[in-house]
């Protein structure tokens, strides 16, 4: 029981500095010669995957998905202008590394990069949430609530897409 | 008067208050009204503790004379204190009511001027952040509008309203010399009115628990002379100063490049950020980060370099810089007065 509470205690965790030679090893993503697919940086695994496990870091992630206007083109995961992120249909690669890499160099048709506007730690911490959002199963951790209308059930009640109304054109 | 020689704790008597006190002035405090609706407060405040004070000591008198009252009771006398007792908390309990229904009406009689300023008042929209002060000043017409941080400027004797919103959690705006306090609730827009009497600088606080660094939420309320608030206005309102050295465009160029630009904007030029402070003329505010630290250009690049580690949880993000980037947009933003 105190095993299992202490070990709920790293999810909640708040790491509020990454330090600058962490945050460039985590920059260094090894991409496949199309840009989709690759290593992910070492470090991650070493920081024990915190922005897809830590609260705080999906929180900040939720957080950097509103104030960076990703809804204009994505909504609220369902998409618009922009493909669905729930759907779990990845035109670029599901996993971390290749989101990344969308996030920080743009991809044709639409998405524009965002490696001058954001932080190597904030990409990844939106790719992290970006990633949650279209979960098939109930993670453990999970950003904190919608204050606002919420257009879908909440992050931890996946599975997304079966309650999400994703396009299935993309 | 007896003397500190005789009675050993004389001295300390006389000192405790004073150094209680000390702590009763200043720029932030509300026992030193400098404005009508401060001052309201003021006296209502000291009706209450006089009130509170006379109410405890009779509460306290009444206990003591039951105490040591010596107890005599036989059986004939029962009937006759019983009655006695019956009429006293009777008495009582009318005085009570009595009391509460008094310091009801004089908190209204006393605070007429909390509500209503009048239509030459000056609206200022403030904005609570994690935690930090969005103040914009709404013009009459767009081209007279500005949005600044953590710091109003008020001309003295003018009533000013402030529009109260908040966008992430429960704030409240309190500036102790001036006005009461006031929540900012996310989705329920609030208003308080002030006017400061007297020109000088004024320190206000967030006092409502808003998160990790609620402590270092402070904003500065500036209340100057009315041709020194325009002038103040006017200089605000202008685009940021183009820079002035090589230095200075270097660092011109290196905001513009990084993330600077994605969350803060710098008026007239690529810097168009709605997420934080907007620090078009930064370097004319007395404080940086909410008044933590004092605006110079050491303070400026501190700052920048680790921004977690000043104010740990704060949404700046540590953007890596060269030294001599960072030297180039300290004196970049230390320039824009």
């Amino acid at each position: 029981m105190i095993i299992a509470a202490l070990a709920g205690c790293r999810r909640e965790e708040r790491d509020l500095r990454l330090a600058p030679p962490v945050a460039a090893a985590l920059d260094r993503i090894a991409l496949m010669a199309n840009r989709i697919g690759g290593t992910p940086p070492p470090s991650l695994a070493a920081l024990g995957h915190p922005y897809e496990t830590n609260a705080y870091q999906l929180n900040q992630g939720k957080h950097l998905y509103a104030w960076f206007n990703c809804t204009g083109c994505h909504a609220a995961g369902g998409g618009n202008i922009g493909p669905a992120l729930i759907d779990g249909w990845w035109r670029y690669g599901p996993d971390a590394t290749s989101i990344v890499a969308t996030i920080r160099d743009g991809r044709p048709d639409g998405m524009p990069a965002f490696a001058d506007k954001l932080t190597t730690e904030q990409i990844w911490q939106l790719a992290g949430y970006v990633r949650s959002m279209g979960a098939d199963s109930a993670r453990s951790a999970a950003p904190s609530r919608d204050d606002d209308l919420q257009s879908r059930p909440a992050e931890n009640r996946a599975p997304a897409a079966a309650q999400g109304t994703p396009r299935a054109s993309w | 008067m007896v003397t500190g020689g005789r009675r050993p704790f004389g001295a300390l008597g006389n000192i405790a208050p004073t150094m209680l006190c000390a702590g009763c002035s200043g720029w932030q405090s509300a026992l030193e009204p400098h404005g009508p609706q401060a001052s309201d407060l003021h006296r209502l405040f000291w009706l209450f503790v006089v009130v509170a004070v006379i109410v405890w000591l009779l509460v306290m008198a009444v206990l003591a004379g039951a105490i040591l009252r010596p107890r005599r009771e036989t059986p004939a006398s029962r009937g006759g204190s019983e009655r006695r007792a019956t009429i006293l908390v009777a008495g009582a309990s009318v005085a009570t009511v009595l009391v509460l229904i008094g310091l009801a009406v004089a908190s209204y009689r006393f605070t007429p001027g909390l509500n209503g300023a009048g239509n030459d008042a000056i609206v200022i929209r403030v904005r609570g952040y994690q935690w930090w002060w969005e103040v914009t000043y709404v013009g009459t017409t767009p081209d007279r509008e500005f949005t600044t941080a953590n710091e109003i400027h008020v001309p003295v004797g003018r009533p000013v309203t402030i529009q109260l919103a908040a966008v992430d959690v429960i704030h409240s705006f309190w500036v102790p010399n001036l006005a009461g306090k006031q929540d900012l609730i996310p989705g329920r827009d609030t208003e308080l009115e002030l006017t400061a009497a007297q020109a000088g600088r004024y320190r206000g606080q967030c006092a409502e628990f808003c998160g990790l660094q609620h402590a270092h939420m402070a904003l500065l309320v500036v209340a100057q002379p009315p041709d020194e608030f325009e002038a103040w206005r006017a200089a605000q309102l202008a685009e940021a100063m183009p820079p002035s050295d090589a230095e200075q465009d270097a660092g011109a160029r290196i905001v513009a490049s990084k993330a600077c630009v994605g969350c803060h904007e710098i008026r007239g030029t690529v810097a168009a950020g709605k997420l934080g402070p907007d620090l078009t003329h930064v370097a004319s505010r007395s404080f940086i980060a909410a008044g933590l630290l004092p605006t110079t250009r050491g303070s400026l690049a501190a700052w920048i370099a680790d921004p977690q580690t000043i104010k740990p949880g704060n949404n700046m993000p540590m953007v890596p810089l060269a030294s001599d980037e960072l030297r180039a947009v300290s004196a970049y933003l230390a320039a824009l007065r």
